[in-house]
């Protein structure tokens, strides 16, 4: 059957993220004072052919492991999410 | 001394390197496109040059770094084969495995351009034997993702093993935050695998060995590989 998931990827704690730093100026300057602080990440949309949802995830992991992460630096997050019918 | 100077769609300095190895050596490079299985046989020196493969998409040289000729490459690495991975090929040799860390987007946000002086931290190997210990040499230094960084135990070890090649600093070899383009941990420039035999580094000996350029610095370390 055909899954498809959200995978996102974020800088792991403690890493320097100067783009969302800039962000963060950027959405104080606008007035949003209630900002905190803003990490950017990358979030992949992933549709793939699999027997059951355990195996889809294990080949994502793999994927993850593999290209769309770099664990030095990076973590990843897999969600599944409904097929639009 | 037989080099391939491997070719990844968006890289824009391959000839730049072909170029400085057959000032230094008297030979031609071989031309190696990513898609091929194998290096030339008697192939002694590999290059990953500069520029912009796959268009920095996903990571910087993150899709290069899986293509089929980097499996010949890693091969030739553990076989203690030399590999210069400069620029854009050392992001490539990082995200491939070939050093440790990862580069990151300069701390300021900023491409940055420009010459720059380096100190050459060590000069017995292969790369650097035409230089000496301490001296200044210049190097032009282009790219946006050149922020050196790996976790605090990897740096010890590098720093503790002598394998930081070049460091960013001043004229006078003063490492300090004013002089390091992009942020890179220790002022970090260039780095050695554990066997010293792959050297990683931002800036480009490559663009720097010819006096109509304004400096030849860089000529030496392609003599040293030639030697």
């Amino acid at each position: 059957m055909t899954f498809h998931a959200r995978v996102t990827v974020t800088l792991k704690t403690g890493v320097l993220d100067p783009q969302g730093k800039a962000i963060e100026g950027a959405l104080r300057g606008l007035g949003f004072a209630g900002i905190g602080g803003v990490r950017q990440g990358k979030m992949f949309e992933v549709a793939l052919e699999s027997a059951d949802k355990a195996a889809a995830e294990a080949e994502l992991r793999r994927a993850c492991e593999a290209l769309l992460a770099n664990t030095v630096i990076e973590d990843y997050a897999i969600a599944f999410v409904d097929t639009v019918a | 001394m037989k080099s391939a100077v491997i070719l990844f769609p968006g890289i824009n300095r391959e000839r730049d390197a072909a170029r400085a190895l057959r000032l230094a050596s008297g030979r031609e490079a071989a031309i190696v496109w990513h898609a091929e299985t194998a290096l030339p046989a008697g192939t002694d020196l590999v290059v990953l040059p500069g520029g912009f493969s796959y268009g920095d998409y996903l990571r910087c040289g993150a899709i290069a770094a899986r293509a089929p000729v980097m499996e010949a490459v890693r091969a030739h690495a553990a076989r203690g084969g030399k590999v210069l991975a400069i620029c854009n090929g050392f992001q490539v040799a990082c995200e491939a495995g070939l050093l440790p860390g990862v580069l990151m987007r300069n701390a300021d946000l900023h491409f940055v351009c420009r010459m720059q002086p380096l100190r050459v931290e060590r000069a017995d190997t292969d790369f650097s034997r035409s230089y000496t210990r301490g001296q200044v040499v210049r190097f032009a230094v282009a790219h946006g993702e050149g922020n050196y960084t790996a976790d605090e135990e990897t740096i010890r070890r590098l720093e503790g093993e002598g394998r930081v090649a070049f460091r960013y600093c001043g004229a006078e070899g003063d490492p300090g935050h004013g002089h390091n383009p992009n942020g890179s941990r220790n002022h970090i420039a260039g780095l050695y695998s554990e066997r010293l035999n792959v050297l990683g580094l931002m800036p480009h000996p490559e663009n720097a060995v010819d006096p109509l350029t304004g400096c030849t610095d860089g000529l030496g370390l392609f003599e040293s590989l030639a030697a």
